[in-house]
C-alpha cells in the first residue's frame, strides 16, 4: 500500500526508493528552480561583449562578500589611539598587509574590488544605454537595478570611512555634512548619521555595521529582485527585439538557447578575461595610480589637520561636479533651463499626458523650491520672504542636483519614446545625444577629483545641464529621431 | 548717461564672458602648481643598499619617529639574521618580534617640534602625489634642508617649508645655503661628498620604500604566475565555450 500523502508520491518512476535528489525534489524546487534560472532559462543567442558585465558584477559580489569576511575577522573598528599614538582601525588595517597571512591579498582584493565593481556596473548601466534595455516590459528590473546602485554608493561610502585615513574621514566628515543643507531636519539629520558632532568613533562603528550588515543584506535582496524579474521578462538583447515573439512548437523561443550551458561557459570566458585585468591591478597596481587607494589615505585620521584638497573616489566624482556645479550664479540657469523644458512639455505633441503630468508637476515643484513664486511676487511689490524655500543656500540645490542626477536615470523608461530599443536602429539624434552624455560623464569624472576653480566651475556648469538635457529632453528627440526599422528577428 | 554707463558694462562683461569662453577648457586641464622632484633610484632588489638604509634608519630616525606596523624580525627580509637584527639594530625594543616604538612621549615631541613627528612605516606610500613617486618625494626632501636662522630649529627645506624637523643628516651632508637666486648651496661639507650623500639618502628611501610595503617584491614576484596560469586558464575556457558553441549559429 503506498502512502498517498507520502512527498515521494511525486517521484516519477513510482518506486518508493529513489535518488537524494528525489529526495530533496520532493521537499523543495530544486529541479525545477534549476530549470527555470539555468537549464531552461532561455537567452537571446546574440549576446555579444556588452554582456558580460551582468555575471561580472555578481561575480565582483561575492569577491566582495568573501573578502569582506574575512577582512572583519581582523579589522578593528576603533577610532582611540593605540600606544603608539595611531587609530587602532588604522593599525589594524596595516596590521591585516603585514601580519596576518595572505592578508594584503585579501585587502588589496577587496580594495580593487571596490572599484572594479563600479567599473563593471558602469559598463553594464551603459548597456542598457545602448540597448534599450530599460524599455517596456522592463521598467522594474531597471529600477530595482538603479536601487543596487544607490545601494552600491552607499556601501562604498560606508566602507571608505573604515581604514580611518585622512581622506576616509574628511570624506566622510563633506559628504555627511551635506545631509544639513536640507531645510529643517537637515543639521539634526547630520548629527544623527554622524552619533557625534564631528566624524569620531561613534561614527566609525556605525558605519561598520552599515557596512557589513544593512547595506550587503539590502544588496543581496534587490540583486535577487533584479534577477528574478529578469527570468520573469526575459533578457533583451542587441537588436532590442522580442525574442518571445517567434516560438517552436514547444513554447521555446526560436532565437533563444538555454543559458545553461551556454551563456554558464561563456561567462567562464568573460570571468577569466575579468581576473586577468583584476589580478594585474591587485598584483602590480594595488594603488591604482592613487584612484583605488589615495596616497592621503596612508596619513591616519587627523581631526585637527584638514587636508588641502579633499576628493572623493573616482566613482563618486561626476555626481560629486555635479553638486559642486550649483553655485548661487549657476542657479538662475537652472531657472532657464526647467523653465525650457515646462514650455517644451505644454506644446501640443503626441507625448503621453502621464509624461507631460509629470513634466509640470516637476518643474511647477522645482519652480516653487527654487523661489520664483516670491521673486514674481517682488515685482507686485508683495514679500514672500517668509516662504519656506525662499533664499536656500546654493550648497541645498547642489544636494538636490547631485540627488537628482541619479535618480533621473530611473525615470529613462518613460522618458523613452522612441519607437525602437536599439542604438543599432536609432538615428543620429540619439547617437549623438548619448555620444555627448558620455563625454560630459568624463569630464564631470575628471573634474570631481580636481580642485575647483572659476573655469573648471564653468566647464562642470556646462556639463551639468549637458547631463540632464540627455534625460529631460528624451522625449523629444527620441520622438523626432530617424530610426531605421526593427528587424523581425535578431541579427545574430 | 547712465543707461550709456550701463550698455558699456554689458558689452565689458560679455567681452569678459566670451573671453572666458575660450579659455576655459584650457585653463580647466591644466595643472595649478607644479612641485618638482628628483627621480629616486630604483634599488628595491638591492639588499646590500636596504641594509645599509636599515643602519641609517635606526640610527637617525628611530629616536623621534616610530615605525611602529613594522617588526624588528620583518628584517629578514632584508637578508639580515635574528642575531645581527638582535646585535645591531635592536635599540628600541628587547625582543625581534617586537614592533619599531620609540621612548618619546607624543606629548613631549608636540612641545619640542610643534608636532608629533609621524610614524614612518608607510612614509613612502603616504608622500606620492601628482608630481611623482612617495620616494622621489622623500629622495628630494631629505637632499633639500638649507639653514635658516629665522626658524626655531634653524632650518628649512625647499619642498616644505617651515618644517618641523631639523637636518638630522646635516653631519653625513654638511650644511646647505640658499642663494641669491633662492638655489640650494654647500657651505660646509660633511662628513660625505655629495655624490656619497645622495647614495646614502637613496639607501634609506629604498628602505623605507621596503618598509611600506615589505610584501611588494613578493607580490609582483606571485602575479606573474598568477597571471601565466590564468592566461592558460583562459585557453581551456575558451575551447570549452567553442566545443560548446559549435551547434549555434
Amino acid at each position: 500500500m503506498g502512502n498517498v500523502n507520502s512527498p515521494e508520491k511525486y517521484k516519477s518512476d513510482g518506486s518508493a526508493a529513489g535518488g537524494l535528489l528525489e529526495w530533496v525534489d520532493a521537499r523543495f524546487p530544486l529541479v525545477s528552480l534549476w530549470k527555470e534560472h539555468l537549464s531552461e532559462y532561455y537567452a537571446p543567442k546574440n549576446f555579444n561583449f556588452w554582456y558580460f558585465f551582468g555575471s561580472l558584477a555578481l561575480f565582483v559580489l561575492v569577491i566582495q562578500i568573501v573578502t569582506g569576511i574575512f577582512l572583519v575577522m581582523h579589522f578593528k573598528p576603533d577610532a582611540a589611539l593605540n600606544a603608539s599614538g595611531v587609530p587602532t582601525a588604522f593599525a589594524s588595517v596595516e596590521y591585516i598587509m603585514r601580519d596576518v597571512p595572505w592578508g594584503w591579498l585579501i585587502r588589496y582584493m577587496h580594495s580593487t574590488g571596490a572599484s572594479a565593481f563600479f567599473i563593471v556596473v558602469y559598463l553594464h548601466m551603459f548597456r542598457g544605454l545602448l540597448y534599450g534595455s530599460y524599455r517596456r516590459p522592463r521598467e522594474l528590473i531597471w529600477i530595482f537595478g538603479l536601487l543596487i546602485f544607490l545601494c552600491l554608493m552607499g556601501e562604498a561610502f560606508f566602507g571608505y570611512l573604515l581604514p580611518w585615513g585622512q581622506m576616509s574621514f574628511w570624506g566622510a566628515q563633506v559628504i555627511v555634512n551635506l545631509f544639513s543643507a536640507i531645510p529643517f531636519v537637515g543639521p539634526d539629520l547630520s548629527l544623527w548619521l554622524r552619533g557625534d558632532y564631528v566624524v569620531g568613533d561613534a561614527t566609525l562603528n556605525r558605519f561598520f555595521s552599515f557596512h557589513v550588515i544593512a547595506m550587503p543584506l539590502v544588496l543581496l535582496g534587490l540583486v535577487a529582485a533584479h534577477i528574478i524579474a529578469l527570468h520573469e521578462v526575459g533578457s533583451n538583447n542587441p537588436d532590442g527585439v522580442e525574442i518571445k515573439k517567434y516560438k517552436d512548437e514547444k513554447g521555446i523561443p526560436l532565437d533563444g538557447i538555454p543559458f545553461h550551458p551556454y551563456y554558464t561557459v561563456k561567462d567562464i570566458v568573460g570571468v577569466v578575461v575579468f581576473l586577468i585585468v583584476f589580478a594585474a591591478i591587485v598584483f602590480f597596481k594595488p594603488e591604482g595610480g592613487g584612484y583605488f587607494l589615495e596616497y592621503n589615505n596612508f596619513i591616519p585620521a587627523d581631526p585637527l589637520k584638514t587636508p588641502p584638497h579633499i576628493a572623493p573616489v573616482w566613482y563618486f566624482t561626476p555626481f560629486y561636479s555635479i553638486l559642486r556645479a550649483v553655485t548661487s550664479d549657476f542657479i538662475p540657469f537652472l531657472w532657464l533651463f526647467l523653465g525650457g523644458v515646462g514650455l517644451l512639455s505644454v506644446r501640443p505633441s503626441k507625448l503621453p499626458i502621464l509624461v507631460k503630468l509629470g513634466y509640470l508637476g516637476f518643474v511647477g515643484a522645482m519652480f516653487v523650491l527654487l523661489g520664483v513664486p516670491s521673486v514674481v511676487a517682488g515685482w507686485f511689490g508683495i514679500k514672500l520672504s517668509a516662504f519656506i524655500f525662499v533664499g536656500l543656500e546654493a550648497k541645498f540645490w547642489g544636494v538636490v542636483s547631485m540627488g537628482a542626477s541619479v535618480l533621473v536615470i530611473g525615470a529613462l523608461p518613460w522618458l523613452d519614446q522612441s519607437p525602437v530599443k536599439s542604438i543599432r536602429y536609432r538615428g543620429v539624434l540619439y547617437k549623438s545625444a548619448l555620444a555627448i552624455f558620455v563625454v560630459c560623464f568624463f569630464i564631470l569624472g575628471y573634474l570631481g577629483v580636481q580642485p575647483p576653480n572659476p573655469a573648471r566651475t564653468v566647464v562642470s556648469q556646462v556639463c551639468t545641464i549637458l547631463y540632464f538635457s540627455f534625460f529631460l529632453l528624451l522625449p523629444w528627440y527620441s520622438r523626432i529621431d530617424k530610426c531605421k526599422p526593427e528587424p523581425e528577428r535578431v541579427t545574430g | 548717461m547712465q543707461a550709456g554707463a550701463g550698455k558699456g558694462d554689458r558689452m565689458k562683461k560679455m567681452k569678459k564672458l566670451l573671453l572666458t569662453l575660450l579659455f576655459v577648457p584650457a585653463i580647466a586641464f591644466g595643472s595649478d602648481t607644479e612641485l618638482h622632484l628628483d627621480h629616486a633610484p630604483d634599488k628595491s632588489g638591492d639588499q646590500a643598499a636596504l641594509q645599509n638604509g636599515a643602519k641609517l634608519f635606526v640610527n637617525y630616525c628611530l629616536s623621534c619617529h616610530s615605525a611602529s606596523y613594522m617588526r624588528y624580525s620583518r628584517l629578514q627580509d632584508i637578508g639580515l639574521s635574528e642575531a645581527q637584527i638582535k646585535d645591531n639594530l635592536l635599540f628600541t625594543a628587547d625582543k625581534v618580534g617586537e614592533p619599531m616604538r620609540i621612548a618619546m612621549q607624543r606629548d613631549d615631541a608636540k612641545a619640542w617640534f610643534g608636532t608629533a613627528p609621524p610614524d614612518l612605516t608607510i612614509i613612502a606610500r603616504a608622500r606620492a602625489s601628482e608630481f611623482g613617486s612617495g620616494p622621489d618625494w622623500l629622495y628630494t626632501y631629505l637632499r633639500s634642508f638649507y639653514r635658516d636662522e629665522s626658524r626655531p630649529t634653524g632650518w628649512n627645506n625647499t619642498i616644505f617649508e617651515n618644517v618641523g624637523m631639523p637636518h638630522v643628516l646635516w653631519e653625513l651632508q654638511g650644511i646647505q645655503a640658499k642663494d641669491a637666486n633662492g638655489k640650494l648651496v654647500l657651505a660646509t661639507p660633511g662628513k660625505l661628498t655629495p655624490e656619497q650623500y645622495d647614495e646614502a639618502v637613496a639607501d634609506l628611501v629604498a628602505f623605507l620604500t621596503y618598509m611600506g610595503e615589505p610584501v611588494s617584491e613578493y607580490r609582483k614576484h606571485l602575479g606573474v604566475m598568477v597571471i601565466v596560469f590564468l592566461a592558460v586558464l583562459l585557453v581551456f575556457a575558451y575551447a570549452l565555450k567553442r566545443a560548446y558553441w559549435k551547434d549555434i549559429h
